[in-house]
């Protein structure tokens, strides 16, 4: 069932590739089906998920097959409160893409293969329990953006994508370092997550152990990514185009920070403990040097791609607070984790609205500067409106996603790293100083630079749900928050043990 | 006693049933062509690929059985010579389609299958060799006939490239002669048991300038550091066919026989040849990579990725006999890496007039088909996964880690990175831009467009199946 739900997309975007007769139309059309089946098949696992939920430590629709026995890595997938939310976002996102990208004209039928190719890398990603499997999906995540950026991007478009994918490739190689000296710790070798997990190989290794959490933590600081290594981020943002922005954004910048609570946390967890505070540290500057940053864009993609680094900073304090034990309580531990993997999905909701809506900017007047725009509000109220919802989404106004888990994040770390916690709550000040800011000038006053048509059925189809989504979790946070609470308890459990 | 040395005689012969069936190809071959008209030689094609076939299904019948020497223990047989056997039978066939329009119904047509189908034998000859002079026979065989293909185009650029390879050839191949004299002198023997055993008390300079000797002719066979400079002229300068053959097939017989000459005879005799060989892997990886970056014809730029490859493979076999994963590991790189490499080659052949990476540009639009084989082939050179040469990386590096290479390791992921930088810069005009002139009109079929699908397809497929190959490469090396 979860292979199928996996690699659905990849064999329809195999077809699509093998047949060249098929039209624009025909392309994108199974496009949206399939990402439609998609979204419905992962509520169908999260209807079995919560009628019998694994326990704790499980995995639901867990399957192995051997793969490379010689290495003991498996062909090992499965579900946990950890991974459900992000496949759920994931095929939510991919299905907004699809309806939004309906317009697209240029060689349409290799830009639906690769977004379907896409789909099935990130949802493998999520779902993998194996370390090599994880990272071939990890890896072919940054093939398929590139090709993205590559080939329907603007502007510097060539520089952006060969920037990105130097740069995420060199993360993914460290990954790939600090998995081998995880695989040739563990006794018997072998890169199975749950093993590696149970097993905690490093235990009391500290040099070998602080090189495998370097290299991990670098590896994934580099995808999610934090201050020093974002730099590749702003570049690929601005130049890909508005779908593959939402997608690089919700999406694939998750991997990062999935891989810390996946990998790094249950891992290695004595050496997150003794390393926590500079996770921490690291988090906090992400958190202002990225909200500072924004506030100083004048282009408003760029300024989007910033607060990015800002909201994954977030995540990062809150992670990092949870491997410090002093003053520390495994609730707030729970309530931290929790909130961080709130953050994830929220963020990649808000976040893949807030850049399909500057898609849409980009469609009508083929610029993204914040002043060539002008009393938008006046003009197209719907659109208006909605970018109104998505920034305050993204501030964490109370009613939203980002609220709930920003929340959490700030109670769940503050006992542990009061200071930090502080200092990076002026990132939320900063943040909601810009983005009201840029709302201003952008939607309010006197309308400049001519007509400016509102929505498109195919915009508010594809960009409404991602907003409404953000606000039924922002009211109604019980349901998903069951399904991550288990899951975060039983990290907590493991990082301090 | 005579009678029973007689009987082994004979069952050694049998158990060379693969090689001879490629060197009768070749005989016949040769025989053949030289009664059939110059413009009709078609069967001789036949008849090597019957030959590739036979060793390939005579050398899977005797996969399981256990490892062996023949002829006194001059001759390994184990998983590593039999799996050179196979790559090699099944490169042969792929490089015979793959030539063929190039050079299907040329005056010279018999000599071109003859003589790579005698180049695959040398290969295969050097992965078996478990004595100094088997080795150099091998060498010979897996050298000379290349030589010849290198200048077949006749044009200037070929015959200079054949001069300087000749002649670099013949260098090492006297080098490597006097390094085995001197072995045999102070080792008192030339086979690897005898030596493995008799060298430990061997002075040590002596012992060193002998090996050392004897490893730089199987380098230059593989084309690694520091006598690397023929294969990018040679790449370039020779048919595009043929450039195919020599950045391939020579490279699976040398690599393993340097992997069995460290393994048996220079670890026991107590020299550090691991460090020695890291570094030339190191450097192998670092110079191709780094010379490969602004090269604008591909040929040339394949030919530094070779040099880069063969680091990346002497990683492996720095771990010989340290790690129970460097033997599968190597191997499986190997089988993979030739694959990938015809890929790309089978692309190059299938398009012969398109010469700098600039002619590629916009090519999607008319070959798709092409364009994505040959961006599945580059990409598996990189390492992405899930190909073959992706699981080949990730088994040889964690080979290396364990046998205490850490550094080695680090520096073969930051050139990996690096070789990112050069195989995109093929990759992304092919995908995008417009293309300047009309491009290759498309024939309706062309043979080495398939084997590039193929070869596509089956670097993919060995990655996926990756577990059950690495099963069936496990084992020893060959020892009497």
């Amino acid at each position: 069932m979860l292979s199928i739900v996996v690699f659905l997309p990849m064999v329809v975007a195999a077809v699509l590739l093998a047949v060249p007769r098929i039209g624009d139309r025909v392309s994108r059309w199974t496009w949206v089906v399939v990402s439609a089946i998609e979204v419905v098949l992962v509520v169908g696992l999260c209807i079995g998920y919560r009628r019998t939920p694994p326990v704790d430590g499980g995995f639901a629709y867990e399957e192995r097959r051997s793969w490379i026995p010689t290495v003991g890595s498996s062909y090992h997938v499965g579900i946990d409160g950890f991974s459900l939310p992000l496949v759920a976002l994931t095929t939510v996102l991919f299905a907004a893409c699809a309806i939004y990208s309906l317009r697209e004209t240029r060689r349409v039928r290799f830009y639906a293969a690769l977004f379907l190719f896409l789909e099935s890398v990130c949802l493998g990603a999520f779902v993998s329990l194996d370390l090599v499997l994880f990272f071939v999906f990890f890896d072919l995540s940054i093939v398929g953006m590139y090709f993205v950026i590559n080939g329907w991007g603007h502007g510097q478009a060539r520089r952006a994508a060969l920037q990105f994918f130097l740069y995420t490739f060199i993360g993914s190689l460290a990954l790939l370092l600090g998995f081998i000296v995880l695989y040739l710790a563990a006794d018997p070798h072998t890169f199975d997550m749950v093993e590696l997990t149970e097993a905690n190989p490093l235990a009391g290794n500290g040099a070998r152990g602080a090189v495998a959490l370097a290299a991990i933590v670098v590896g994934l600081a580099i995808k999610t990514p934090t201050v020093p290594f974002h730099t590749w981020l702003p570049p690929a943002h601005t130049e890909a185009p508005a779908a593959g922005s939402a997608i690089l954004a919700g999406v694939l910048l998750k991997l990062g920070t999935y891989g810390f609570v996946r990998i790094a946390m249950p891992m290695l967890p004595d050496q997150w403990r003794r390393y926590a505070l500079v996770i921490v540290i690291v988090g906090v500057i992400s958190v202002l040097y990225g909200a500072l940053v924004a506030l100083a864009q004048t282009n408003f993609k760029r300024m989007i791609a910033y607060t990015s680094v800002n909201h994954m900073g977030y995540i990062v304090l809150a992670i990092g607070a949870a491997g410090l034990v002093a003053d520390n309580t495994e609730q707030a531990r729970t309530l931290a984790i929790t909130g961080a993997v709130t953050q994830m999905v929220s963020h990649g909701l808000v976040t893949g609205a807030l850049f399909l809506l500057a898609g849409v900017l980009y469609e009508r007047r083929r610029t993204y500067e914040i002043d060539a725009y002008g009393g938008l509000a006046g003009q197209a109220p719907v659109f208006a409106a909605v970018t109104a919802a998505a920034m305050f989404a993204s501030l964490g106004l109370p009613g939203f996603s980002g609220f709930i888990a920003e929340f959490q994040i700030f109670t769940g770390s503050f006992a542990s790293a009061p200071v930090y916690t502080a200092l990076s709550v002026l990132g939320i000040l900063i943040t909601a100083a810009l983005l009201l800011r840029a709302y201003q000038r952008m939607f309010l006053g006197e309308s400049t630079n001519g007509a400016f048509p509102d929505f498109t059925r195919r915009e508010a189809v594809s960009i409404i749900p991602l907003m409404l989504g953000s606000v039924v979790i922002g009211v109604f946070p019980r349901f998903l928050l069951d399904v991550i609470e288990p899951a975060s308890r039983m990290l907590g459990v493991l990082v301090v043990r | 006693m005579d009678q029973m040395t007689d009987d082994m005689m004979v069952s050694d012969l049998l158990a060379l049933a693969p090689e001879a069936a490629l060197a009768l190809a070749a005989v016949l071959g040769l025989l053949l062509g030289s009664f059939l008209p110059r413009a009709r030689q078609w069967p001789v094609r036949v008849l090597a690929a019957v030959g590739a076939v036979t060793t390939i299904a005579m050398t899977v019948t005797v996969w399981q059985r256990d490892v062996y020497t023949l002829f006194e223990g001059s001759y390994g047989i184990d998983t590593a010579t039999n799996t050179v056997r196979i790559t090699v039978a099944g490169s042969i066939l792929l490089l015979l389609a793959m030539s063929q329009p190039e050079t299907r119904g040329n005056a010279r047509e018999s000599e071109f299958v003859v003589l790579l189908v005698l180049g695959g034998l040398g290969a295969i000859l050097l992965a078996g060799a478990n004595d100094l002079l088997v080795l150099l026979t091998g060498y010979l065989l897996a050298s000379i006939p290349l030589y010849t293909l290198t200048a077949f185009g006749k044009d200037a650029l070929g015959t200079e490239a054949a001069l300087k390879f000749y002649l670099m050839g013949a260098l090492f191949g006297t080098t490597m002669l006097f390094g085995a004299t001197l072995l045999l002198g102070v080792g008192g023997g030339t086979d690897y048991p005898l030596l493995a055993t008799t060298t430990y008390d061997a002075p040590h300079a002596v012992l060193g300038i002998g090996a050392v000797a004897v490893l730089s002719g199987l380098l230059f066979k593989a084309g690694a550091v520091p006598v690397h400079f023929w294969v990018p002229d040679v790449a370039q300068g020779a048919r595009p066919a043929v450039a195919a053959i020599i950045t391939t097939v020579p490279k699976l017989g040398a690599v393993v026989a340097i992997y069995r000459l460290g393994a048996l005879v220079l670890d026991p005799s107590g020299l550090n040849w691991r460090l020695l060989l890291a570094i030339i892997a190191a450097l192998s990886m670092t110079l191709g990579n780094f010379a490969a970056f602004f090269q604008t014809d591909v040929r040339r730029l394949l030919g530094y990725s070779t040099i880069s490859q063969v680091g990346y493979l002497l990683v492996g076999v720095v771990a010989a006999d340290r790690s129970t994963l460097a033997l599968p590991a190597v191997l499986l790189y190997l089988a993979a890496y030739a694959l990938t490499n015809l890929g790309v080659f089978a692309v190059v052949c299938a398009l012969p007039r398109l010469r700098t990476l600039t002619d590629y540009t916009g090519l999607i639009r008319h070959k798709p088909a092409l364009v994505i084989a040959l961006i599945v082939c580059l990409l598996g050179l990189i390492g992405t996964p899930p190909t073959g040469v992706f699981v080949g990386k990730l088994m040889v590096f964690t080979a290396a880690f364990d046998a205490g290479f850490g550094w080695l390791v680090v520096l073969a992921l930051i050139n990996a990175v690096a070789s990112v930088f050069y195989y995109l810069r093929w990759i992304v005009p092919a995908v995008s831009g417009k293309s300047a002139v009309d491009g290759e009109r498309p024939g309706p079929f062309s043979v080495a467009g398939a084997v590039a699908y193929c070869a596509a397809t089956a670097s993919i497929l060995i990655g996926i199946f990756a577990g059950p190959i690495l099963n069936a490469m496990q084992g020893s090396l060959a020892v009497p």
